[in-house]
């Protein structure tokens, strides 16, 4: 187990060291940070000047290892819009887009497994046809194609939710904002919420339904019948829990994919969250910003990749870590 | 071939009429009217320029007189314009029509791309083996736990924040079907590293390596036949997944220029529109890309049920 997190750890750092090369790679060829430091009325010998002064005559080698030595001490560059470190940018935003996520994550949690496990234990009905034949319908459909239908549907024709921003805000410890703490803010997340979640829903109804069938026709499941345990405790007790094996590292490697989604969601709906942020620098190619984001989405999908591997190796017993690694 | 017991050999048509696949499909409603529907799509973008009454290409054809018109059946159309126009006073029938072909040209491309790169370090990787096969692989495990809508978001965006908006549009095609292409390789790469592992341990290889024949020949002519029908599968779910990626990109700004639209750029111009009541140039180009997305699904579906291959799980 020791060798395995080990190794773990070593490839979660080698993938990191390349998201920084990455970066840099692209900070030092994307805009011209002179330009907006002095802006174009200066003359070329006091560009030189300035040049050698902030180091951008160095070496790549140097000025690789200064960007990495100051982006370990959590110094990403200041952002030339805001004028403020890049870092406390984006962690301005993330809350409302960890916000965000959680909403979808609540709804997916509580919306598959039960469509999961009715539709494994009533294959034949009516109902199961039904929402198996949604769920293909809900894969075909791009998620920024659900949130323009649920605007169009909600804001515009019924005019029951609103269709922008995040409303109402309830402040907790001085820095987090919440939309979970007054009705207007959960009237606000509940669309950009449905809309992401709408997303991973059919893949995970899919995923526990099969899972759950294949445990179900399993010697332990057949056994506990015989022995007159009720078939509800069957379901929810005995062949449940290890359906969610399976749904665990799935659930965790989207996890990081939903924050991809985020951009999406979040450009429709305009959440201010750091999807939106991103592409807002991009367009005024504040490389910074773009840089950081690179980096904290970056490190983001390492850890919850890294931290689902290892879940995987502790929850199941049957995994060989020793080949694994 | 040794022809002696059959009265006349099979052609290539005959036995494929005689296959698994033909007869299921024949029996199998969903699965006719999903493939009708597909290739009426498929012709109807091949021959857009036969069919479609304008150019959207053309900015002389526009009139800003025209736009925002909705659709004949409403009122208020006008009868030149079927579906009606969008903003630029553009035939949004005509726009479909060549934005579906974009549409499908990068979703196939892509998945092309992909395939090659995966098939290739995958026959490798399982061929060769070793330490290849471990660093080949891990690179794989790498790539995947990066969501390819990330990868190609950030991609896009930074290659058109460096080159400019205008360079970006020219080449937005090329770069579309890089970046699906090459984000996606590991799915093959996997389903047919597992079959290369699972066939070569068997007689036929023996024989064809001690007829002397060299490896290429091997993985090419002997084992890559064998996992056809996986790669199959996963083709129709990654063309179906390229087009929404596609589209995804598209309506983020990072895709085909409005001046180009493929089906996410028109859906993407007309949702600024949505509040002012102008649904339709959202709406129809958003149902024709539900469709065409949905039927390549439900034929990936049946095709996964007939072909029943061993998909790596995981």
């Amino acid at each position: 187990m020791f060798a395995y997190l080990v190794k773990r750890f070593f490839q979660a750092i080698a993938v990191m060291f390349v998201i920084s090369l990455i970066s840099f790679a692209i900070q030092d060829n994307l805009g011209d940070p002179l330009r907006e430091l002095v802006g174009q009325s200066v003359s070329e010998e006091v560009r030189q000047q300035l040049r050698d002064e902030l180091g951008l005559n160095d070496s790549f080698l140097k000025q690789y290892g200064r960007f990495a030595w100051n982006a370990l001490h959590g110094d990403l560059g200041t952002s030339y819009f805001f004028k403020e470190p890049a870092l406390t940018v984006i962690l301005k935003k993330l809350p409302a887009t960890l916000e965000l996520v959680f909403g979808a994550t609540l709804i997916i949690i509580g919306l598959s497994i039960p469509l999961g496990v009715y539709t494994a234990i009533r294959p034949n009905s009516l109902a199961t046809r039904v929402i198996m034949g949604l769920s293909i319908i809900g894969i075909s459909i791009p998620v920024f194609l659900t949130a323009i239908l649920m605007i169009f549907l909600f804001a515009v024709e019924l005019r029951m939710l609103p269709s922008y921003g995040r409303g109402d805000l309830v402040h907790l410890f001085g820095y987090w904002s919440t939309n979970f703490g007054s009705w207007d803010g959960l009237k606000h997340i509940f669309m950009p919420s449905l809309a992401l979640a709408s997303i991973m829903l059919p893949l995970f109804i899919r995923l526990i339904r099969s899972e759950m069938m294949e445990t179900l026709e399993s010697e332990y499941v057949k056994y506990a019948y015989a022995k007159g345990i009720a078939p509800r405790r069957i379901w929810f007790v005995h062949a449940l829990k290890n359906t969610l094996l399976p749904v665990i590292t799935v659930g965790g490697v989207q996890i990081g994919t939903m924050v991809a989604y985020t951009i999406l969601t979040e450009t429709v709906f305009q959440w201010p969250g750091m999807g939106f942020m991103f592409l807002e620098a991009v367009n005024r190619v504040d490389t910074p910003l773009i840089v950081a984001y690179l980096i904290v989405v970056g490190f983001i999908f390492v850890v919850t990749n890294t931290i689902v591997d290892l879940i995987y190796g502790l929850v199941n017993p049957t995994i060989n870590l020793a080949r694994m690694s | 071939m040794n022809s002696i017991a059959m009265d006349a050999p099979l052609t290539r048509w005959q036995r494929f009429k005689k296959s698994n696949l033909v007869y299921d499909f024949r029996r199998n409603p969903v699965a006719i009217v999903s493939f009708t529907i597909f290739l009426v799509i498929v012709l109807a973008s091949v021959f857009a320029g036969l069919i479609a009454p304008f150019d959207p290409y053309d900015p002389r054809q526009l009139d800003i007189m025209n736009s925002e018109l909705p659709p004949v059946w409403q009122s208020g159309g006008d009868d030149l314009f079927l579906f009606g126009t969008d903003a630029q006073g553009r035939d949004l029938w005509s726009a479909i029509l060549y934005g579906t072909r974009i549409s499908l040209i990068i979703g196939i491309c892509a998945v092309a791309l992909q395939a090659f790169i995966g098939i290739s370090i995958g026959l490798v990787a399982g061929y060769v083996g070793g330490r290849t096969d471990n660093l080949l692989m891990r690179i794989a495990d790498v790539q995947l736990s990066f969501s390819t809508l990330m990868v190609a978001i950030i991609f896009l965006a930074v290659s058109q924040a460096m080159f400019g908006t205008e360079t970006f549009n020219k080449y937005a095609l090329f770069m579309l079907v890089a970046v699906i292409g090459i984000a996606e390789w590991p799915q093959y790469a996997r389903t047919v590293r597992a079959t290369v592992l699972a066939e070569k341990k068997k007689e036929y290889v023996d024989a064809a390596r001690v007829l002397g024949f060299g490896p290429l020949r091997i993985m090419l002519r002997h084992i890559l036949p064998n996992s056809i029908s996986p790669i199959f599968v996963i083709s129709t779910v990654q063309v179906a997944n390229a087009i929404i990626s596609e589209a995804s990109l598209s309506f983020l700004g990072l895709g085909m220029p409005v001046s180009q639209p493929s089906l996410g750029s028109l859906i993407s111009s007309g949702f600024d529109y949505i509040f002012s009541g102008s649904w339709w140039i959202t709406a129809i180009p958003g149902i024709i890309l539900v469709v065409l997305v949905l039927v390549i699904n439900l034929l990936g579906d049946w095709l996964r049920d007939v072909l029943n291959p061993k998909l790596y799980k995981g």
